[in-house]
């Protein structure tokens, strides 16, 4: 868009000269050239951004009262929420912060669903934001071990346990994970230091995400490309300032939990301090990993029987947990499995249905993970843990081939000035 | 948008201060946001309850003889206790104010009626270290009293500093006799 701006402050310009950090800072979050179009389904990432932040933020804090070992972890986390100021406003933010953070996610993961954010030439900005996912699962695991209540504990031996599947070594891998033969002193040391590396991990990921977006700059509502100065709007004051708006509607929201319902998110067992030799009854995980444990546990005990295949290497158990696994590496492959000529699901009919098909297939999936594995819910979850799998490797690919799109406007700016209204009239009255 | 091209310049200006009104106060409340929620995360470091409930002691005073000295450790700190003999009682009153760096007369630094028992913090005024003297073999410095190894700050019997590079007085903390024989510190 514009050229470098010229810096007026002797220092800022003695500086931008040796390290252009004001110019960078300037091209990317002042004049950078957004989209004019965007609703506030955009707003999601920058949310998540900041929920990262505050996670950092309280965690950092938190590790400064809180004692990694089996002895003192349990009080240590009492005590933060009893006796030290403010502790339990720490804790609260940080418990919350994480539900808040994969809720934020999920919603833009399916935002990107809906416009086709992931199509070309966006496919590696799709992958870095797995990769995110992914980082943000294995933090938010080994940080839910670190209170070392009995779900704690229970959830880090059910989930370290899904690695013995690996044929001949599996044993060896989870004794390895472990650091011993279960789940005890030396793992929830290495955990804590893997909570405490992976968001940062997590923090570069970001970067290489905002990198890649700003190649081909964001997608948007009509899912066609930028193509002239007049489709787009500075990022500054638009977006800053409708995501400062986005951003105390959110902080309300998440606030409202960390005030008025802080444990309501939580499971009551993780107050019982961890004991290894007493499972609590009924083993769930936090809500935002119920789809994939509703996943990890539809696959029949007579599976084998149906199929006759490799009885030896694919018991039931190994096949929930490459299926669990295969529900996220498939969506890396999703790029490739929608072939449609259109991004937006806006200019998509029938897609556009199956999309809330789709959503509605994972939170029913989420309801599953939350109820014991017997009788309805066991068909229930099977039905939906097949509808996942079509969804993506059936149905995106025939779809690209066989639906019928609506036309697309000429570029955004037609679309949304009053030049292209009668355009886009025609359009929305199709 | 459009409106801003239709109208005068006293109207455009009349835009500009309100624009230049919100900007501000949307800055200012931000940057009071910002330092309420500040507040909590400084607050977090400092003592907590317990340590702040960990922060009494109570002393039994009956087993001390005259001349003896006591060390205890209160909030992680040493509190020494003497008691102190009628000799030592006298030289520490009759030393006029004026020979003191830090003047303080010996009643000021003891409780009412209870000459015998200096309670002092056991840490040299100057960098923090801890003065010889309790034991009987330490050397306790020019003045009877106590004497820092670190950087040879002397203490007269009251605990005074007299000679050395220590600014202050041992500290007296915060205490009270509980009975004739118990001391409670904090």
């Amino acid at each position: 868009m514009s050229a470098a701006p010229e810096w007026k402050n002797p220092v800022v310009k003695w500086i931008d000269h040796r390290l252009p950090v004001f110019t960078f800072t300037h091209h990317s979050l002042i004049d950078y050239p957004t989209p004019r179009n965007l609703n506030y389904w955009w707003n999601f990432g920058s949310l998540a951004g900041v929920v990262l932040v505050i996670l950092i933020g309280t965690g950092l804090f938190l590790a400064m009262h809180y004692n990694p070992s089996v002895d003192h972890a349990f009080d240590s986390v009492e005590r933060i929420m009893r006796d030290v100021n403010y502790g339990w406003l720490m804790r609260y933010m940080h418990a919350n912060g994480a539900s808040m953070f994969f809720l934020v996610v999920y919603i833009h993961m399916f935002r990107a669903l809906y416009y086709g954010s992931y199509r070309a030439p966006r496919e590696v900005l799709w992958f870095i934001g797995l990769f995110i996912f992914l980082a943000m699962m294995a933090t938010a695991f080994v940080g839910y071990t670190l209170p070392w209540g009995q779900m704690s504990f229970w959830g880090a031996t059910v989930i370290t346990n899904l690695f013995s599947v690996v044929p001949f070594f599996g044993d060896a891998i989870v004794q390895w994970l472990l650091g011993g033969f279960a789940v005890d002193n030396p793992t929830l040391n290495r955990f804590f230091a893997f909570h405490f590396l992976l968001p940062f991990v997590i923090f570069g990921l970001v970067f290489l995400h905002l990198w890649a977006l700003h190649v081909h700059k964001s997608n948007n509502p009509l899912g066609v490309d930028i193509k002239t100065d007049g489709d787009t709007i500075p990022f500054h004051p638009y977006y800053t300032a409708k995501d400062a708006f986005g951003l105390g509607v959110f902080l309300i929201f998440y606030f409202a939990f960390a005030f008025f319902a802080p444990n309501y998110l939580g499971h009551p067992d993780n107050y019982i301090p961890a004991n290894a030799l007493v499972t609590p009854p009924e083993i769930v995980p936090e809500w935002y990993f119920l789809p994939f444990y509703a996943i990890l546990r539809a696959v029949p005990d007579n599976f084998i029987d149906i199929w006759g295949i490799l009885p030896i290497l694919v018991t039931a158990k190994t096949a929930g947990v490459i299926l669990m696994f295969a529900s996220i590496i498939v969506l890396f492959f999703l790029p490739w499995l929608d072939r449609s000529p259109v991004r937006s699901a806006k200019f998509r009919p029938i897609y556009k249905q199956l999309y809330w098909l789709f959503l509605a297939d994972c939170i029913v999936l989420g309801w599953v993970g939350a109820n014991p594995p017997e009788g309805t819910m066991l068909v229930i979850g099977r039905i939906a843990t097949l509808y996942y799998f079509v969804h993506l490797l059936v149905f995106m690919p025939l779809l690209s081939r066989y639906e019928k799109t609506r036309p697309l406007p000429d570029s955004i700016s037609a679309a949304v000035t009053p030049q292209g209204s009668s355009q886009s009239a025609q359009a929305q009255g199709a | 948008m459009a409106d801003t091209s239709t109208t005068t310049a006293e109207g455009h200006e009349h835009e500009e201060d309100r624009r230049d009104f919100l900007l501000t106060s949307t800055i200012v409340v931000g940057a009071a946001g910002v330092a309420l929620a500040a507040w909590p995360f400084i607050d977090f470091m400092n003592p907590s309850a317990d340590v702040l409930a960990l922060a009494s002691l109570e002393f039994d005073l009956s087993s001390m003889e005259p001349g003896q000295a006591v060390t205890v450790t209160w909030r992680n700190k040493p509190v020494f206790i003497r008691r102190r003999t009628a000799a030592e009682i006298d030289e520490a009153k009759k030393v006029p104010l004026s020979d003191l760096k830090d003047p303080q007369a010996d009643a000021d630094r003891v409780k009412e009626g209870k000459d015998e028992w200096l309670v002092m913090i056991g840490i040299c005024t100057h960098l923090g270290c801890i003065p010889a003297g309790q034991k009987v073999t330490d050397s306790k410095g020019e003045f009877g009293g106590w004497f820092c190894p670190c950087h040879g700050s002397h203490y007269d019997t009251s605990g005074r500093i007299r000679k050395g590079p220590a600014p202050r007085n041992l500290e007296i903390p915060p205490y009270a006799f509980t009975n004739d024989t118990t001391v409670r510190i904090g």
